[in-house]
Protein backbone atom coordinates (compact mmCIF):
# COMPACT_ATOMS: atom_id res chain seq x y z
CA UNK A 1 0.00 0.00 0.00
CA UNK A 2 1.06 3.55 -0.66
CA UNK A 3 -0.47 7.00 -0.73
CA UNK A 4 -0.70 8.37 -4.24
CA UNK A 5 -1.13 12.12 -4.62
CA UNK A 6 -2.51 13.24 -7.94
CA UNK A 7 -5.19 15.48 -9.36
CA UNK A 8 -8.21 14.52 -11.41
CA UNK A 9 -10.08 17.19 -13.36
CA UNK A 10 -8.49 19.88 -11.18
CA UNK A 11 -9.30 18.26 -7.82
CA UNK A 12 -6.45 16.95 -5.67
CA UNK A 13 -6.65 13.42 -4.33
CA UNK A 14 -4.54 11.42 -1.88
CA UNK A 15 -5.51 7.77 -2.30
CA UNK A 16 -4.23 4.92 -0.14
CA UNK A 17 -4.04 1.92 -2.39
CA UNK A 18 -1.89 -0.73 -4.03
CA UNK A 19 0.33 1.10 -6.58
CA UNK A 20 -0.22 -1.74 -9.04
CA UNK A 21 -3.95 -1.07 -9.43
CA UNK A 22 -4.89 0.33 -12.81
CA UNK A 23 -5.63 4.04 -13.18
CA UNK A 24 -8.79 2.90 -15.01
CA UNK A 25 -10.08 1.11 -11.91
CA UNK A 26 -9.20 3.98 -9.57
CA UNK A 27 -11.13 6.39 -11.79
CA UNK A 28 -14.17 4.16 -12.26
CA UNK A 29 -14.41 2.36 -8.91
CA UNK A 30 -12.92 4.76 -6.37
CA UNK A 31 -13.78 8.12 -7.95
CA UNK A 32 -16.94 6.96 -9.78
CA UNK A 33 -15.85 8.60 -13.01
CA UNK A 34 -17.59 6.15 -15.30
CA UNK A 35 -17.19 8.25 -18.43
CA UNK A 36 -13.91 6.34 -18.67
CA UNK A 37 -14.90 3.01 -20.25
CA UNK A 38 -13.22 -0.36 -20.18
CA UNK A 39 -13.40 -1.95 -23.61
CA UNK A 40 -10.61 -4.42 -24.28
CA UNK A 41 -8.46 -3.88 -21.19
CA UNK A 42 -5.30 -4.34 -23.24
CA UNK A 43 -4.61 -1.01 -24.88
CA UNK A 44 -6.20 -1.82 -28.22
CA UNK A 45 -9.52 0.05 -28.20
CA UNK A 46 -8.97 3.46 -26.63
CA UNK A 47 -12.31 3.52 -24.74
CA UNK A 48 -10.40 4.20 -21.49
CA UNK A 49 -8.44 7.15 -22.90
CA UNK A 50 -7.59 9.99 -20.53
CA UNK A 51 -5.03 12.79 -20.52
CA UNK A 52 -2.10 12.35 -18.15
CA UNK A 53 -0.19 15.62 -17.84
CA UNK A 54 -1.84 16.64 -21.10
CA UNK A 55 -0.77 13.49 -22.95
CA UNK A 56 -3.22 10.91 -24.30
CA UNK A 57 -2.88 7.52 -22.57
CA UNK A 58 -4.90 4.33 -22.21
CA UNK A 59 -5.81 4.25 -18.52
CA UNK A 60 -6.04 0.42 -18.57
CA UNK A 61 -2.27 0.37 -19.22
CA UNK A 62 -1.31 2.71 -16.36
CA UNK A 63 -0.64 1.51 -12.80
CA UNK A 64 -1.66 4.20 -10.32
CA UNK A 65 1.87 4.02 -8.87
CA UNK A 66 3.13 5.87 -11.94
CA UNK A 67 0.65 8.72 -11.41
CA UNK A 68 2.27 10.35 -8.36
CA UNK A 69 2.14 14.13 -8.85
CA UNK A 70 0.35 13.93 -12.21
CA UNK A 71 -2.72 15.72 -13.51
CA UNK A 72 -5.40 13.52 -15.04
CA UNK A 73 -8.25 14.78 -17.22
CA UNK A 74 -11.18 12.44 -17.84
CA UNK A 75 -14.19 12.92 -20.13
CA UNK A 76 -16.04 14.38 -17.10
CA UNK A 77 -13.39 17.10 -16.89
CA UNK A 78 -13.23 17.69 -20.62
CA UNK A 79 -16.97 18.24 -20.99
CA UNK A 80 -16.86 21.19 -18.56
CA UNK A 81 -14.36 23.11 -20.72
CA UNK A 82 -15.18 25.32 -23.73
CA UNK A 83 -13.02 23.06 -25.86
CA UNK A 84 -14.89 19.99 -24.64
CA UNK A 85 -18.23 21.64 -25.36
CA UNK A 86 -17.05 22.47 -28.89
CA UNK A 87 -16.09 18.83 -29.45
CA UNK A 88 -19.41 17.57 -28.05
CA UNK A 89 -21.42 19.94 -30.26
CA UNK A 90 -19.40 19.05 -33.36
CA UNK A 91 -19.78 15.31 -32.74
CA UNK A 92 -23.51 15.77 -32.26
CA UNK A 93 -23.96 17.74 -35.46
CA UNK A 94 -21.87 15.25 -37.42
CA UNK A 95 -23.83 12.21 -36.29
CA UNK A 96 -20.61 10.88 -34.79
CA UNK A 97 -22.33 9.11 -31.90
CA UNK A 98 -24.32 5.91 -32.19
CA UNK A 99 -24.11 3.54 -29.22
CA UNK A 100 -21.77 6.00 -27.51
CA UNK A 101 -19.43 3.55 -25.80
CA UNK A 102 -16.33 4.66 -27.71
CA UNK A 103 -17.32 8.34 -27.72
CA UNK A 104 -15.67 9.53 -24.47
CA UNK A 105 -12.35 8.00 -25.58
CA UNK A 106 -12.73 9.42 -29.08
CA UNK A 107 -13.30 12.87 -27.58
CA UNK A 108 -10.19 12.59 -25.38
CA UNK A 109 -8.13 11.67 -28.46
CA UNK A 110 -9.71 14.62 -30.31
CA UNK A 111 -8.77 17.00 -27.49
CA UNK A 112 -5.19 15.63 -27.45
CA UNK A 113 -4.94 16.15 -31.22
CA UNK A 114 -6.34 19.69 -31.25
CA UNK A 115 -4.05 20.78 -28.41
CA UNK A 116 -1.07 19.78 -30.56
CA UNK A 117 -2.49 20.63 -33.95
CA UNK A 118 -5.51 22.98 -33.95
CA UNK A 119 -6.19 22.62 -37.68
CA UNK A 120 -5.54 19.00 -38.61
CA UNK A 121 -5.96 17.49 -42.05
CA UNK A 122 -8.29 14.54 -42.45
CA UNK A 123 -5.27 12.22 -42.51
CA UNK A 124 -3.89 13.69 -39.31
CA UNK A 125 -7.27 13.29 -37.63
CA UNK A 126 -7.46 9.63 -38.69
CA UNK A 127 -3.93 9.00 -37.38
CA UNK A 128 -4.70 10.75 -34.07
CA UNK A 129 -7.81 8.62 -33.52
CA UNK A 130 -6.26 5.40 -34.86
CA UNK A 131 -6.04 3.91 -31.36
CA UNK A 132 -9.79 4.26 -30.79
CA UNK A 133 -12.12 1.60 -32.10
CA UNK A 134 -15.76 2.20 -33.02
CA UNK A 135 -18.00 -0.69 -34.08
CA UNK A 136 -21.01 1.45 -35.12
CA UNK A 137 -20.22 4.47 -37.22
CA UNK A 138 -17.62 3.33 -39.72
CA UNK A 139 -15.50 6.27 -38.50
CA UNK A 140 -16.29 8.79 -41.26
CA UNK A 141 -18.78 10.74 -39.14
CA UNK A 142 -16.37 10.79 -36.21
CA UNK A 143 -13.64 12.24 -38.41
CA UNK A 144 -16.21 14.79 -39.66
CA UNK A 145 -16.84 15.66 -36.01
CA UNK A 146 -13.15 16.19 -35.32
CA UNK A 147 -12.72 18.44 -38.35
CA UNK A 148 -15.90 20.35 -37.51
CA UNK A 149 -14.69 20.88 -33.93
CA UNK A 150 -11.41 22.25 -35.26
CA UNK A 151 -13.20 24.60 -37.64
CA UNK A 152 -15.91 25.81 -35.27
CA UNK A 153 -13.60 26.01 -32.30
CA UNK A 154 -10.89 27.96 -34.10
CA UNK A 155 -8.84 29.91 -31.55
CA UNK A 156 -9.89 27.74 -28.61
CA UNK A 157 -6.80 25.51 -28.72
CA UNK B 1 -0.10 -9.91 -4.59
CA UNK B 2 3.44 -8.62 -5.14
CA UNK B 3 5.37 -5.63 -3.86
CA UNK B 4 6.12 -2.63 -5.98
CA UNK B 5 8.90 -0.07 -5.75
CA UNK B 6 9.36 3.43 -7.02
CA UNK B 7 13.07 4.23 -6.69
CA UNK B 8 14.11 7.85 -7.04
CA UNK B 9 17.63 7.34 -8.38
CA UNK B 10 19.28 4.90 -10.76
CA UNK B 11 21.56 3.74 -7.96
CA UNK B 12 18.57 2.93 -5.77
CA UNK B 13 16.96 1.12 -8.70
CA UNK B 14 20.07 -0.98 -9.35
CA UNK B 15 20.31 -1.94 -5.67
CA UNK B 16 16.61 -2.84 -5.54
CA UNK B 17 16.93 -4.92 -8.68
CA UNK B 18 19.89 -6.82 -7.23
CA UNK B 19 18.27 -7.29 -3.81
CA UNK B 20 14.69 -8.14 -4.77
CA UNK B 21 14.84 -9.35 -8.39
CA UNK B 22 12.07 -6.87 -9.20
CA UNK B 23 10.93 -6.53 -12.81
CA UNK B 24 11.80 -3.14 -14.31
CA UNK B 25 8.56 -1.52 -15.47
CA UNK B 26 8.96 1.39 -17.91
CA UNK B 27 5.91 1.93 -20.14
CA UNK B 28 4.38 -1.36 -19.03
CA UNK B 29 2.33 -1.81 -22.18
CA UNK B 30 3.56 -5.39 -22.64
CA UNK B 31 3.67 -6.31 -18.93
CA UNK B 32 0.12 -5.05 -18.29
CA UNK B 33 -1.17 -7.24 -21.12
CA UNK B 34 0.93 -10.31 -20.34
CA UNK B 35 -0.07 -10.40 -16.67
CA UNK B 36 -3.58 -9.03 -17.11
CA UNK B 37 -5.99 -10.70 -14.73
CA UNK B 38 -9.69 -10.04 -14.36
CA UNK B 39 -11.27 -6.68 -15.08
CA UNK B 40 -10.88 -4.50 -12.01
CA UNK B 41 -8.18 -6.71 -10.51
CA UNK B 42 -4.47 -6.09 -10.14
CA UNK B 43 -2.43 -7.79 -12.88
CA UNK B 44 -0.99 -11.11 -11.79
CA UNK B 45 2.71 -10.25 -11.69
CA UNK B 46 4.94 -13.21 -10.83
CA UNK B 47 7.63 -11.03 -9.23
CA UNK B 48 7.88 -7.63 -7.53
CA UNK B 49 7.54 -4.67 -9.88
CA UNK B 50 9.87 -1.70 -9.98
CA UNK B 51 8.71 1.46 -11.76
CA UNK B 52 11.57 3.13 -13.61
CA UNK B 53 9.83 5.77 -15.72
CA UNK B 54 10.33 8.44 -13.06
CA UNK B 55 14.13 8.10 -13.19
CA UNK B 56 15.65 11.20 -14.83
CA UNK B 57 18.79 9.23 -15.72
CA UNK B 58 16.71 7.02 -18.01
CA UNK B 59 14.65 9.82 -19.55
CA UNK B 60 17.28 11.39 -21.79
CA UNK B 61 18.11 11.23 -25.46
CA UNK B 62 21.67 12.46 -25.92
CA UNK B 63 24.38 12.61 -28.52
CA UNK B 64 27.38 10.48 -27.66
CA UNK B 65 30.65 9.84 -29.48
CA UNK B 66 29.70 8.49 -32.90
CA UNK B 67 26.05 8.03 -32.12
CA UNK B 68 22.97 8.53 -30.05
CA UNK B 69 21.90 7.21 -26.65
CA UNK B 70 18.21 6.74 -25.88
CA UNK B 71 17.32 6.26 -22.20
CA UNK B 72 15.30 3.18 -21.34
CA UNK B 73 12.33 5.18 -20.03
CA UNK B 74 12.03 7.49 -23.04
CA UNK B 75 8.64 6.92 -24.68
CA UNK B 76 8.23 6.09 -28.35
CA UNK B 77 6.52 9.46 -28.91
CA UNK B 78 9.51 11.25 -27.41
CA UNK B 79 11.83 9.32 -29.73
CA UNK B 80 9.61 10.25 -32.70
CA UNK B 81 9.77 13.94 -31.71
CA UNK B 82 13.58 14.01 -31.55
CA UNK B 83 15.53 15.45 -34.49
CA UNK B 84 18.61 13.22 -34.23
CA UNK B 85 16.82 9.87 -34.42
CA UNK B 86 17.47 7.96 -37.68
CA UNK B 87 14.54 8.01 -40.10
CA UNK B 88 14.20 4.23 -40.36
CA UNK B 89 13.61 3.95 -36.60
CA UNK B 90 10.97 6.68 -36.78
CA UNK B 91 9.24 4.91 -39.66
CA UNK B 92 9.19 1.70 -37.62
CA UNK B 93 7.85 3.45 -34.50
CA UNK B 94 5.04 5.06 -36.47
CA UNK B 95 3.74 1.59 -37.38
CA UNK B 96 3.57 0.51 -33.72
CA UNK B 97 0.13 0.55 -32.05
CA UNK B 98 -1.39 4.06 -31.97
CA UNK B 99 -0.59 7.47 -30.42
CA UNK B 100 -1.97 6.71 -26.93
CA UNK B 101 0.15 3.59 -26.54
CA UNK B 102 3.22 5.21 -28.09
CA UNK B 103 2.87 7.94 -25.45
CA UNK B 104 3.48 5.25 -22.83
CA UNK B 105 5.47 2.45 -24.49
CA UNK B 106 9.26 2.45 -24.65
CA UNK B 107 11.79 1.00 -27.08
CA UNK B 108 13.59 -0.61 -24.15
CA UNK B 109 10.38 -2.47 -23.34
CA UNK B 110 9.98 -3.56 -26.94
CA UNK B 111 13.54 -4.96 -26.79
CA UNK B 112 13.12 -6.72 -23.43
CA UNK B 113 9.82 -8.23 -24.53
CA UNK B 114 11.92 -9.72 -27.36
CA UNK B 115 9.07 -10.66 -29.64
CA UNK B 116 10.30 -11.74 -33.11
CA UNK B 117 7.60 -9.34 -34.36
CA UNK B 118 8.84 -6.31 -32.37
CA UNK B 119 8.89 -3.56 -34.98
CA UNK B 120 11.42 -1.25 -33.34
CA UNK B 121 13.70 -4.25 -32.74
CA UNK B 122 13.89 -4.99 -36.46
CA UNK B 123 14.90 -1.39 -37.24
CA UNK B 124 17.49 -1.46 -34.43
CA UNK B 125 19.11 -4.56 -35.99
CA UNK B 126 19.43 -2.64 -39.26
CA UNK B 127 20.96 0.30 -37.39
CA UNK B 128 23.46 -2.03 -35.67
CA UNK B 129 22.24 -0.82 -32.29
CA UNK B 130 23.45 -1.96 -28.91
CA UNK B 131 22.07 -1.95 -25.38
CA UNK B 132 23.73 -0.75 -22.21
CA UNK B 133 23.15 -3.04 -19.22
CA UNK B 134 23.96 -1.75 -15.75
CA UNK B 135 24.28 -3.55 -12.43
CA UNK B 136 25.56 -2.40 -9.03
CA UNK B 137 28.93 -3.86 -10.01
CA UNK B 138 29.37 -2.25 -13.41
CA UNK B 139 28.06 -2.06 -16.94
CA UNK B 140 28.39 -3.71 -20.32
CA UNK B 141 27.25 -2.94 -23.84
CA UNK B 142 25.97 -5.74 -26.08
CA UNK B 143 24.87 -5.66 -29.71
CA UNK B 144 21.12 -6.14 -29.91
CA UNK B 145 21.54 -9.29 -32.01
CA UNK B 146 23.44 -10.89 -29.13
CA UNK B 147 21.23 -9.52 -26.37
CA UNK B 148 18.08 -11.09 -27.82
CA UNK B 149 18.56 -14.85 -27.75
CA UNK B 150 15.11 -16.23 -28.63
CA UNK B 151 11.40 -15.45 -28.62
CA UNK B 152 10.88 -13.60 -25.32
CA UNK B 153 14.44 -14.45 -24.27
CA UNK B 154 17.15 -11.92 -23.47
CA UNK B 155 20.63 -12.08 -22.01
CA UNK B 156 19.80 -9.92 -18.98
CA UNK B 157 21.43 -10.93 -15.70
CA UNK B 158 19.35 -11.05 -12.52
CA UNK B 159 21.04 -7.91 -11.15
CA UNK B 160 20.99 -5.89 -14.37
CA UNK B 161 18.76 -3.19 -15.84
CA UNK B 162 18.75 -2.18 -19.49
CA UNK B 163 19.44 1.53 -19.14
CA UNK B 164 20.23 2.83 -22.63
CA UNK B 165 19.90 1.99 -26.29
CA UNK B 166 22.99 2.95 -28.23
CA UNK B 167 22.59 3.75 -31.92
CA UNK B 168 25.77 4.31 -33.95
CA UNK B 169 25.79 7.31 -36.26
CA UNK B 170 23.67 6.45 -39.29
CA UNK B 171 25.58 7.10 -42.53
CA UNK B 172 23.17 5.26 -44.78
CA UNK B 173 22.28 6.85 -48.11
CA UNK B 174 19.21 4.67 -48.61
CA UNK B 175 16.86 2.82 -46.33
CA UNK B 176 13.67 0.82 -46.55
CA UNK B 177 11.27 -0.05 -43.75
CA UNK B 178 8.19 -2.10 -44.51
CA UNK B 179 5.73 -3.61 -42.09
CA UNK B 180 3.12 -6.06 -43.28
CA UNK B 181 0.14 -6.25 -40.95
CA UNK B 182 -3.61 -6.71 -41.12
CA UNK B 183 -4.42 -3.04 -40.65
CA UNK B 184 -2.47 0.19 -40.31
CA UNK B 185 -2.94 0.87 -36.59
CA UNK B 186 -2.87 -1.46 -33.60
CA UNK B 187 -1.80 -4.51 -35.59
CA UNK B 188 1.08 -6.79 -34.73
CA UNK B 189 3.34 -7.58 -37.67
CA UNK B 190 2.99 -10.54 -39.95
CA UNK B 191 6.54 -9.64 -40.94
CA UNK B 192 8.81 -6.62 -41.27
CA UNK B 193 11.82 -5.61 -43.32
CA UNK B 194 14.34 -3.00 -42.20
CA UNK B 195 17.27 -2.36 -44.50
CA UNK B 196 19.89 0.35 -44.87
CA UNK B 197 22.82 0.84 -47.22
CA UNK B 198 25.53 3.37 -47.91
CA UNK B 199 26.46 3.59 -51.56
CA UNK B 200 29.21 5.78 -52.96
CA UNK B 201 30.92 5.70 -56.36
CA UNK B 202 28.84 2.70 -57.41
CA UNK B 203 30.17 0.76 -54.45
CA UNK B 204 28.37 -0.69 -51.44
CA UNK B 205 30.25 0.70 -48.45
CA UNK B 206 27.79 -0.59 -45.91
CA UNK B 207 24.62 -2.68 -46.03
CA UNK B 208 22.43 -4.18 -43.32
CA UNK B 209 19.27 -6.17 -43.90
CA UNK B 210 17.01 -7.26 -41.02
CA UNK B 211 13.85 -9.32 -41.40
CA UNK B 212 11.39 -9.57 -38.51
CA UNK B 213 8.85 -12.26 -37.55
CA UNK B 214 10.23 -14.90 -39.94
CA UNK B 215 12.42 -16.82 -37.46
CA UNK B 216 12.81 -17.15 -33.65
CA UNK B 217 14.79 -13.90 -33.65
CA UNK B 218 15.15 -11.12 -36.24
CA UNK B 219 17.13 -12.45 -39.21
CA UNK B 220 20.32 -10.58 -40.01
CA UNK B 221 23.38 -12.14 -41.66
CA UNK B 222 26.72 -10.46 -40.94
CA UNK B 223 28.27 -12.92 -43.36
CA UNK B 224 26.06 -12.00 -46.30
CA UNK B 225 26.46 -8.31 -45.53
CA UNK B 226 30.25 -8.70 -45.54
CA UNK B 227 30.00 -10.46 -48.87
CA UNK B 228 28.44 -7.33 -50.38
CA UNK B 229 30.35 -4.61 -48.56
CA UNK B 230 33.28 -2.91 -50.29
CA UNK B 231 32.26 -4.29 -53.65
CA UNK B 232 30.94 -2.58 -56.74
CA UNK B 233 27.27 -2.69 -57.63
CA UNK B 234 28.23 -4.53 -60.83
CA UNK B 235 29.99 -7.29 -58.93
CA UNK B 236 27.13 -7.68 -56.47
CA UNK B 237 24.61 -7.74 -59.33
CA UNK B 238 26.33 -10.82 -60.73
CA UNK B 239 25.96 -12.63 -57.40
CA UNK B 240 22.57 -11.26 -56.45
CA UNK B 241 20.61 -14.45 -57.09
CA UNK B 242 23.11 -16.43 -55.02
CA UNK B 243 22.82 -13.96 -52.16
CA UNK B 244 19.03 -14.06 -52.31
CA UNK B 245 19.14 -17.86 -52.14
CA UNK B 246 21.25 -17.62 -48.99
CA UNK B 247 18.76 -15.17 -47.43
CA UNK B 248 15.96 -17.53 -48.43
CA UNK B 249 17.59 -20.30 -46.39
CA UNK B 250 17.64 -18.05 -43.29
CA UNK B 251 13.98 -17.10 -43.56
CA UNK B 252 12.19 -19.85 -41.61
CA UNK B 253 8.76 -18.58 -40.61
CA UNK B 254 5.94 -20.40 -38.84
CA UNK B 255 2.16 -20.54 -39.09
CA UNK B 256 0.38 -18.69 -36.29
CA UNK B 257 -2.80 -16.67 -35.70
CA UNK B 258 -1.43 -13.69 -37.62
CA UNK B 259 -0.17 -15.30 -40.80
CA UNK B 260 1.10 -18.44 -42.48
CA UNK B 261 4.64 -19.61 -43.06
CA UNK B 262 4.09 -19.68 -46.82
CA UNK B 263 2.82 -16.11 -46.96
CA UNK B 264 5.55 -14.79 -44.69
CA UNK B 265 8.28 -16.49 -46.69
CA UNK B 266 6.99 -15.23 -50.02
CA UNK B 267 6.47 -11.64 -48.91
CA UNK B 268 9.70 -11.43 -46.91
CA UNK B 269 11.75 -12.67 -49.86
CA UNK B 270 9.91 -10.34 -52.25
CA UNK B 271 10.87 -7.44 -50.00
CA UNK B 272 14.52 -8.48 -49.69
CA UNK B 273 14.62 -8.94 -53.47
CA UNK B 274 13.04 -5.52 -53.95
CA UNK B 275 15.56 -3.86 -51.65
CA UNK B 276 18.55 -5.51 -53.26
CA UNK B 277 17.56 -5.50 -56.93
CA UNK B 278 15.04 -2.68 -57.01
CA UNK B 279 16.69 -0.19 -54.67
CA UNK B 280 20.39 -0.89 -53.99
CA UNK B 281 21.39 -2.04 -57.47
CA UNK B 282 19.39 0.74 -59.11
CA UNK B 283 21.55 3.41 -57.51
CA UNK B 284 23.38 5.73 -59.88
CA UNK B 285 26.15 4.07 -61.85
CA UNK B 286 25.04 0.48 -61.28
Amino acid sequence: MATINFSVNGTSHAIDTDPLRRLLDILREDLKLTGVKEGCGEGECGACSVLKNGILVNSCMIPIGTCEGTEIITPEGLRETVQGKAIIDAYGESGAVQCGFCTPGMMMATEALLRKNPSPSEGEAREALSGNLCRCTGYDMIIDGVLKAAERGKGLW
Amino acid sequence: MVDSYRPLSLKEALDLRADTGAMPFAGGTDLMVRYRYESGAIPDYPRPVMFVNQLDDLRKIRRIDHGLSIGAAVTMTEVLDHDDVPEILKEALLTIAAPGLRNTATIAGNICNASPAGDSICALYALDAGVKLQSPGGERIEPIYQFITGPGKIDLHADEILTEIIIPEDHSTIHLFKKVGTRRANALSKLTLSAVARISDSRIDEIRIAIGAVAPTVVRSLELEKRMEGRSLKEVALEAEDILRDYDALVQPIDDQRSTAVYRKRVAMNLVRHFLLGVVLQQKGA
